[in-house]
């Protein structure tokens, strides 16, 4: 069938309230108003105001709400309208979420679900565009996840609350439009492995959430030029599936690394790293990445477009590693 | 149970009441004099001076009611049934502690006991008893979260926002201030634009009053009046216990910001022997009957300290435990 990601994101949360009680959706303006990115439209009719709740602007008291529902038994859904306001809840996730299992030796574990909208690309500018979920994937204790296509959309967020521990889904904005088909039967899928989105043999793109589609897009360009790039998805950002990416650079010897994330201190240098540690060897030049610009995200869009990857970027990138010039 | 119209209290329920924060004070006194030892390390905050605030509190909640609370809770712990071995235990870190050792003092945990924790985070637990109050509401269970926090907390967004949401969603929270009138060396007036606590609570339309946080009859009473009108649908209550910490904020504390003359004055007024005084003139109490409760809080708190010292610490290729889940337990 014919959806979109917005669509799949629904039917994900629309399925989980219909499995179980215990699942509920909070967050501002997710009922009456249907979600700031319309994702919960519609949601507040099928299930009433009990399990869709409208919450006032008070991150940290809803998120930790959350937090506190699930210890007691809730499987809660708490959606967050973008990243940058979720640090107005860092210290309830990053205090309680990640750390009520170990702090209570193992007794209190916290199995809910909080996502939110990431990322540039709308001309929202500094306070509604970053991209935080690699900063989020230093924390141990919380799983970190980003669907990127439309079966991880409609799949990941099941699995994400059958998961007994936190996980916060980062959705990138730019997404949600992203239409395709879907199959009809679409379901849970694993949050466990990075998925290779396209096979090749001469360089690795690793990248995950928004930057997929430019990274696909740069991948059919250098195509054109005869070089078979592999793409993979990391799709989980903490745990982060290090097999998948290392097998891939292992076959191409090369590594991009692409991120929307700032590079310095960020999720691409943690891949960077691994690749050393564990494939140096096997690269036949140093690993290149193509990160977000080091700005706040400004508003104006040839400077925010110029702030964060794109598909000539990429492929400029890979071009200049495997030495091949256009 | 008849209540004596002088004591204000049954006299057995009267004696139970002494003996509960005869066992906290003991047990506290160890902590310090443990901690000076070296057998405790890291931040140690006891309670003595404030046992009446969670004494009279506790004793309105059901075994199915849920407590969140703040890192000097080890008072808190006993007083909800949590072992004085396991609680000392966690203390010296050790693998019998209630919370395996991995929290220390500010992070004593039980599931049993619905002890939801210890948060040395000021405020930073109100959000999550909102959350278990919301989701034994949502299941249509009809218990209490009580939520202790301090004056500290009332400065914080977290409480705002979470007595705000509590009040709006009619969430059976009770929200318990105790007020000691320090956030650690801050007096409550250089910290707070309107220092009559309740009335703050108040103004997001819950019923809020304050109670004298030395008497532990009178805190058992509101509690009580506060717990029976949550339960019968009147959503989050506040009460503001005024009460007092005699001793440092923890043991780092120079106390360079209060008058050795305040403290003395508040010492007077020590819930413990203040009680006993009132227990001793109802002739509600013998001095055969202290003597034995002196025992018996000695005699648990040595139960602690060998139970404590006898107990393993977890072994180092341990470490990583309990960041994850180890079972599917959903």
């Amino acid at each position: 069938m014919k959806t979109t990601y917005r669509e799949a994101m629904r039917a994900a949360i629309r399925d989980a309230m219909q499995r179980d009680d215990r699942v509920f959706v909070m967050g501002e303006d997710v009922g009456r108003y249907g979600g700031c990115y319309a994702v919960t439209m519609g949601l507040l009719k099928e299930f009433g105001p009990e399990r869709i709740r409208d919450t006032p602007l008070s991150e940290s008291a809803f998120v930790g709400a959350g937090i506190g529902a699930a210890l007691n038994g809730m499987r809660p859904i708490v959606e967050v309208m973008t990243v940058n306001f979720s640090l107005l809840a860092l210290d309830q996730i990053m205090n309680n979420a990640a750390t009520l299992l170990h702090m209570s030796g193992g007794q209190f574990n916290v199995p809910v679900v909080i996502r939110m909208t990431t990322g540039a690309g709308r001309q929202v500018a500094a306070q509604h565009s970053h991209s935080l979920e690699g900063w989020y994937a230093h924390i141990p204790g919380i799983r970190i996840v980003t669907p990127a296509t439309l079966e991880d959309a409609r799949g990941m967020l099941w699995t994400a609350l059958v998961d007994p521990d936190p996980v916060l889904i980062f959705e990138n904005g730019t997404l949600y439009n992203t239409s395709g088909e879907l199959a009809d039967d679409a379901g849970p899928v694993d949050i466990d492995h990075a998925r290779v989105r396209r096979d090749g043999h001469d360089v690795s793109l690793i990248t995950y959430g928004g930057t997929l589609p430019a990274t696909m897009r740069a991948a059919e360009e250098l195509a054109a030029d005869g070089l078979e790039a592999e793409v993979v998805d990391l799709r989980t950002l903490r745990p982060l599936d290090e097999e998948t990416f290392l097998a891939s650079v292992r076959k191409t010897h090369h590594a991009v690394v692409i991120d929307e994330g700032w590079r310095s201190g960020g999720i691409s240098g943690e891949i960077s790293a691994r690749i050393a540690e564990n494939a140096l060897y096997d690269l036949d030049a140093p690993v290149v990445r193509v990160c977000g610009a080091e700005v706040p995200i400004p508003y104006p869009r040839h400077l925010e477009q110029a702030a964060i990857p794109n598909t000539s970027r990429i492929v400029a990138a890979a071009r200049e590693l495997v030495g091949v010039h256009a | 149970m008849s209540v004596d119209s002088e004591l204000g209290v049954d006299p057995k329920h009267g004696i139970h009441l002494l003996r509960q924060m005869l066992r906290v004070r003991r047990f506290e006194e160890k902590c310090v004099e443990l901690y000076s030892a070296e057998k405790i390390r890291g931040f140690l905050h006891v309670y003595i001076g404030e046992e009446a605030v969670a004494t009279g509190v506790l004793e309105a909640l059901d075994r199915e009611d849920s407590v969140v609370t703040t890192y000097r809770e080890h008072g808190h712990a006993l007083l909800r049934g949590v072992s004085a071995e396991k609680v000392m235990a966690e203390m010296y870190g050790k693998v019998d502690g209630c919370s395996r050792g991995r929290g220390g003092s500010m992070h004593l945990f039980d599931k049993a006991t619905r002890f939801f924790g210890g948060n040395a985070i000021v405020g930073g637990g109100i959000p999550l008893a909102i959350g278990v109050a919301l989701a034994d509401k949502l299941r249509g269970d009809n218990h209490v979260t009580a939520c202790f926090f301090g004056d500290g907390a009332v400065a914080e967004g977290e409480f705002h926002e979470s007595i705000n949401l509590a009040a709006l969603w009619k969430l059976p929270v009770l929200f318990c201030c105790e007020n000691n009138l320090y956030a650690m060396g801050t007096a409550i007036e250089r910290a707070q634009s309107q220092t009559d606590l309740a009335l703050k609570a108040a103004s997001y339309g819950v019923p809020s009053w304050p109670v004298d946080g030395m008497d532990v009859v009178a805190v058992e009473n509101a509690a009580r009046r506060a717990v029976e009108a949550i339960k019968a649908g009147g959503g989050p209550y506040f009460l503001e216990l005024r009460t007092y910490r005699f001793r440092a904020h923890s043991m780092f504390d120079p106390e360079l910001y209060r008058d050795k003359v305040e403290v003395k004055e508040w010492m007077k007024r020590d819930p413990i022997t203040v009680f006993t005084e009132r227990l001793r003139g109802a002739e509600a109490i013998s001095h055969d009957d202290l003597t034995a409760l002196e025992r018996e809080a000695a005699d648990e708190v040595a139960r602690a300290v060998a139970f404590a010292e006898a107990s393993t610490d977890e072994p180092v290729e341990q470490l990583t435990r309990f960041v994850y889940s180890e079972a599917n337990v959903s």
